[in-house]
Parts: C-alpha cells; sequence; structure tokens
C-alpha cells in the first residue's frame, strides 16, 4: 500500500518536473510545476511529515506559484524565441554540454546512491512524535529562535527590495 | 517496503531535472522554477534523513528552505520584470551588457 503509494507520486513529480523544464509555454509550466509540488506534499505525508505537507501546498503552491503565475501574465511573452538567439550567443554546443552535464550528475547520484545498504525507517513511537505539530513549534521557537527571528528580516528585506527594484524611474 | 534509499534516488532524480532545466532552458521564468524544483528535492533529502533519524530538524529546515525561496521568488521576480523593461526579451543571453 504504502509502496504503491508512493510509486504513484514519484512518478507524479518526476513526470510533471520533466515537463516543467521540456514546456515551451511558461504558463504550462508554472501548472506542471504546482502539480509537481501537489505529489511531493503527498510524499511527506508518507513520511509522517503533515505540516511540512501543509506548509508545502500553502506556501509553495499557494503563495509562490500565484506570485510566478502573476508576473508570467503581466510580462505576458508566449513562447521563448528560440532559434536566433541561442545559436548566436552560446551555440548548440552548449546547450549539448549542459545537457550532458545534468545526465552526468543524474547517473552520478543514483550510482552513487544504489551502493547503499538498504536503510529502512523505523516503526517506533518516535515516529508519531516527528509528527507532531507541537513538537515541531517547540523546537523552532526555542532551539532555532534566532534563525527564526532572522527569517522574519529577511522576509522584509525581499519585500522591501522587491518593491524598490520593480519600481518605475519618475 | 519504500526506503531512505528510494526518496534519496527520488530527490536525486528530481534535483538532476532542475540542474537540466538552468543549463537548457532560454527563458529567465523557467530558469527560476527549476530552481524551484531543486530546491524541492533538496526539501525531499531533508524530511526523509529527518524521518529516518526520528527527529524533527529535518522538517525545520524545510521550514527555513521555504522561506528563502519565497524571499528568492520574490527578488528574483522582480529583477525579471525590471530587466524586461530594459530589453522586451526574457532570453538571458539577451544581456550582455557586462560582457567584453
Amino acid at each position: 500500500m504504502e509502496a504503491v503509494a508512493f510509486y504513484i507520486f514519484a512518478a507524479i513529480a518526476v513526470v510533471a518536473s520533466l515537463l516543467v523544464v521540456g514546456q515551451r509555454n511558461p504558463m504550462y509550466s508554472v501548472m506542471l510545476l504546482i502539480a509537481s509540488f501537489g505529489a511531493l506534499a503527498g510524499l511527506y505525508v508518507l513520511l509522517d511529515a503533515p505540516f511540512t505537507a501543509v506548509t508545502q501546498i500553502i506556501i509553495y503552491a499557494g503563495a509562490i506559484m500565484v506570485l510566478f503565475l502573476f508576473v508570467v501574465m503581466l510580462l505576458n511573452v508566449e513562447r521563448e524565441d528560440s532559434a536566433t538567439s541561442v545559436a548566436t550567443m552560446v551555440g548548440p554546443t552548449g546547450m549539448k554540454l549542459g545537457a550532458g552535464l545534468s545526465v552526468l550528475l543524474a547517473i552520478e547520484v543514483v550510482w552513487a546512491l544504489s551502493r547503499l545498504g538498504e536503510s529502512h525507517f523505523g516503526h517506533d513511537a518516535e515516529t508519531v512524535n516527528i509528527s507532531s505539530v507541537a513538537r515541531i513549534g517547540q523546537a523552532l521557537f526555542t532551539q532555532h529562535a534566532f534563525a527564526f527571528e532572522a527569517t522574519s528580516i529577511l522576509i522584509l528585506v525581499a519585500m522591501v527590495g522587491a518593491v524598490v527594484l520593480a519600481r518605475r524611474e519618475r | 517496503m519504500v526506503s531512505l534509499n528510494h526518496f534519496l534516488i527520488l530527490s536525486g532524480v528530481l534535483f538532476s531535472i532542475g540542474t537540466a532545466g538552468v543549463f537548457l532552458r532560454r527563458n529567465l521564468i523557467t530558469v527560476l522554477l527549476s530552481i524551484e524544483v531543486m530546491l524541492n528535492a533538496v526539501n525531499l533529502t531533508f524530511v526523509a534523513v529527518g524521518r529516518y533519524l526520528g527527529t524533527v530538524d529535518g522538517q525545520i529546515i524545510t521550514f527555513f528552505v521555504m522561506t528563502v525561496a519565497a524571499a528568492e521568488a520574490a527578488i528574483g521576480l522582480a529583477l525579471v520584470i525590471t530587466l524586461f523593461r530594459h530589453r522586451e526579451t526574457l532570453n538571458p543571453d539577451a544581456y550582455t551588457a557586462l560582457k567584453w
């Protein structure tokens, strides 16, 4: 049962991510990325992390992807102009090199990981502890309180920076 | 039986797909989307290893990665809008003003 769910979610995530990269229209890319994030949220539920699954949906699919959609619609660029610019600036050799490097990365990662022994997840009482939001909140606001406050400043800086950058000069 | 290895291999594959997108695509928005795919692959690793070790630290790091991704998306998209106003294109090869 768990294995079936894992393979279904993994297939959705991989296929949707491949289509994100392969898609010409950025609008479809954003939509497919939302599908991929949904599948990842399912995987988080399988990993006993319901809080992360919910934040994945709310923050990623709900906030960040809406921001992307907004910009795609605002700029209204339908397709990328591939033929002229790519040939003149980078050349197909550069793209072939990039594709080769990423395939090499995939092979290397899978090869290295397949040499590991099987590491099975524990099924003890600690599993229940991990999925409790209370424990996450306690660790977040005691052990990691400084990092938490630092992210709030980061968000403020990002907000001010985005407003300053996107503002029209007059 | 699903083990930690399955999740690690899946996130390795997702990370490679994101890398391929950054290398291959000639559209600034799609490049940013590929970076999001890579961040999500790393998040999956953190949550899976956290589950394996029986700690909540993996989920907490994932939470921070999500916040940083939100900040990155806001700044990155503001930059894309500003660049688009200058050149009317989203092709990263068009921005060569600093190149000699």
